[in-house]
């Protein structure tokens, strides 16, 4: 089609030029951080770019033991684990009902979880962290009970789950919607009631759906920290991932122990990292669907 | 099919959903613009109606007023910046033959999975005074040691805008790639047999034709900036040294000044709804069909 002409060929030196440059500005400072977590702090008070002298493993030992890393890895999963496994029992049936059925108020309650769309987990953070403060003084004064809804991973764990749904109902009840009604009609014949035909029937032909799903709210469920500093803010109590990695972030500048930081920070990003190279292709489809998530 | 059965059923499915909601996203979103008109006590769930006082004061704090212009700045040149590489980035990925491309693609979007605590740990690594990545590739280049403060004045907000840019493009780029990826090849074919460059067809066809994904992704400019930039900051930049809007409200919060946290809450939310409509109807053209 085209004649290659010596500007063709420095055209397309450039455009290497310039993607190898965005690559090498994302790889390195990560790459940077997997290296660091194994230096010995002696190798942080010169030229950054040496390589580590020793595998220096005790970075880990400290950031898991000392830090409390492994016991916020802990929680972290416990609280991931259950947000989605409280997602996908509410917001499956709920967005299959909401698609593909017609009854009063279901038009309410689709524009009303649509809306939800638009309602961003920080502006809302603070009510519910009062709303949670004053239950658990009802909580004190009614039953002498502490820590009922705040400093708890399970009520975490709910709320996560409950400010994913608009975004998950969305999803969920866009494909139920592209499904035809014979399905059903063929299932109830056969003598299988409502539940047997939504759970035998339609929920295993939306498992691309589900996976989708999953993917995006292990991400942020994974990530997040505002509502967890939030909702749990005792000082010496529980915390997730991402929020003892600030602590320690703090700590570590001040006490100058940057390995165990690194080590921490690599403890942190590793599962996202293993799960995206297994699912990129996936995440990066089901993200043009999903794109209201912003 | 009507029978008991079917809204016994239907109500079973959606109770627990409609419950979740209306506990943990309705009535908190309700209770944001409710507050905003009381003041509440610190410790006591006491609160007393103040009207429009809280809203009387914020608009005389310096501090609100600074960290709402940090954020209009930070919308401004994030959008741009990141608006600008995306785009481009995608172009090429899209329309030229490159070896690797599915691993640009992959490398590109790796900042978005990381959490921003992660990146806010990366950037402390790139940002060190002393002996940081970036400082000591500056001093390479100047031949002697440079010490800039990355994340003091006046550098601070520049740092920020860097490390959410570095967070955003492979996001955008993504999202634009796949609406270029629909545009008809055909088109380009009789472009480049009328003769038109690369530089006219990525501004006859491919922008023009994508126009109403950039039009959707601008509100998410906005809306996402927002709420990113209180993420970056909240995690990267030491208490009060440029907060952003909902930074700001957090501060608040922490002072036990709910009313006031919330009424500046109440104000960043109009200004991102007005300002996104306002974007919206500003850049409405004819859509072009493909």
């Amino acid at each position: 089609m085209k004649k290659s002409n010596s500007a063709d060929t420095l055209y397309k030196v450039f455009i290497y030029v310039v993607l190898i440059t965005l690559a090498v500005v994302i790889i390195v400072p990560v790459g940077w951080v997997f290296l660091a977590s194994i230096k010995q702090n002696s190798e942080f008070y010169g030229n950054p770019w040496t390589l580590p002298a020793t595998f220096y493993w005790q970075n880990f030992v400290d950031a898991w033991t000392a830090a409390k890393m492994g016991s916020y890895m802990l929680n972290s999963v416990l609280v991931t684990v259950l947000s989605l496994a409280i997602l996908l029992v509410v917001a499956l049936p709920a967005a299959y009902c909401l698609s593909r059925f017609r009854f009063r108020g279901s038009k309410f309650l689709n524009t009303a979880f649509m809306a939800g769309l638009f309602i961003n987990v920080n502006y809302i953070v603070v009510p519910i962290f009062l709303m949670m403060r004053d239950w658990d003084s009802w909580m004190n004064y009614l039953f002498k009970l502490n820590n009922i809804f705040m400093n708890n991973l399970v009520t975490l764990a709910v709320v996560y789950a409950a400010t994913a749904l608009p975004f998950t109902v969305y999803l969920l009840s866009g494909y139920f919607a592209t499904l035809p009604h014979d399905f059903e009609e063929a299932a109830y014949i056969d003598g299988a009631g409502y539940g047997q035909a939504m759970i035998r029937v339609i929920f295993p032909m939306a498992q691309p759906s589900i996976l989708t799903i999953i993917l995006f709210n292990f991400l942020s469920f994974w990530n997040e920290y505002i509502i967890s500093m939030t909702l749990m803010n005792s000082a010496t109590g529980q915390k997730t991932l991402p929020v003892g990695l600030l602590n320690l972030m703090q700590a570590s500048q001040s006490a100058a122990q940057f390995g165990r930081l690194y080590a921490g920070l690599v403890l942190v990003m590793l599962p996202t990292l293993i799960l995206y190279m297994c699912v990129q292709q996936k995440l990066t489809q089901g993200m043009t669907v999903g794109g209201l998530k912003g | 099919m009507r029978s008991p059965g079917r809204s016994r059923f239907i109500a079973l499915c959606v109770a627990p959903a409609t419950i979740l909601f209306f506990l943990f996203m309705v009535m908190p979103t309700f209770n944001v613009f409710r507050m905003s008109l009381f003041e509440r006590g610190a410790y006591s769930p006491t609160e007393t109606f103040v009207g429009l006082n809280n809203f009387k004061v914020l608009f005389k704090d310096t501090k609100f007023i600074v960290s709402m212009q940090n954020t209009i700045l930070l919308i401004v040149t994030v959008t741009i910046i990141t608006f600008f590489f995306a785009i481009v980035f995608a172009a090429i990925l899209t329309r030229e033959k490159i070896k690797g491309q599915n691993f640009f693609r992959i490398i590109f979007y790796i900042p978005n999975i990381l959490s921003v605590v992660v990146i806010a740990g990366i950037f402390s690594a790139i940002y060190k005074p002393d002996n940081g990545m970036l400082n000591s590739i500056f001093s390479l280049f100047a031949g002697r040691e440079v010490m800039v403060l990355w994340k003091d004045q006046p550098m601070v907000i520049v740092s920020v805008i860097i490390a959410m840019v570095w967070q955003a493009i492979g996001y955008y780029m993504v999202m634009y790639m796949a609406s270029m990826s629909a545009v008809p090849v055909d088109l380009y074919e009789s472009a480049s047999l009328d003769g038109a460059g690369r530089l006219n067809q990525f501004f006859e066809i491919t922008l023009p034709l994508i126009w109403t994904n950039i039009r959707t992704t601008l509100t998410f400019f906005i809306i996402s900036t927002i709420n990113m930039a209180f993420l970056f900051v909240k995690a990267m930049v030491a208490k009060g040294m440029a907060d952003v809007g909902l930074s700001f409200m957090y501060a608040q919060k922490d002072e036990g000044l709910y009313g006031y946290a919330m009424a500046a809450g109440v104000i960043i939310f109009l200004f991102s709804f007005t300002l996104s409509a306002v974007v919206n109807q500003v850049t409405k053209r004819d859509v072009l069909q493909m």
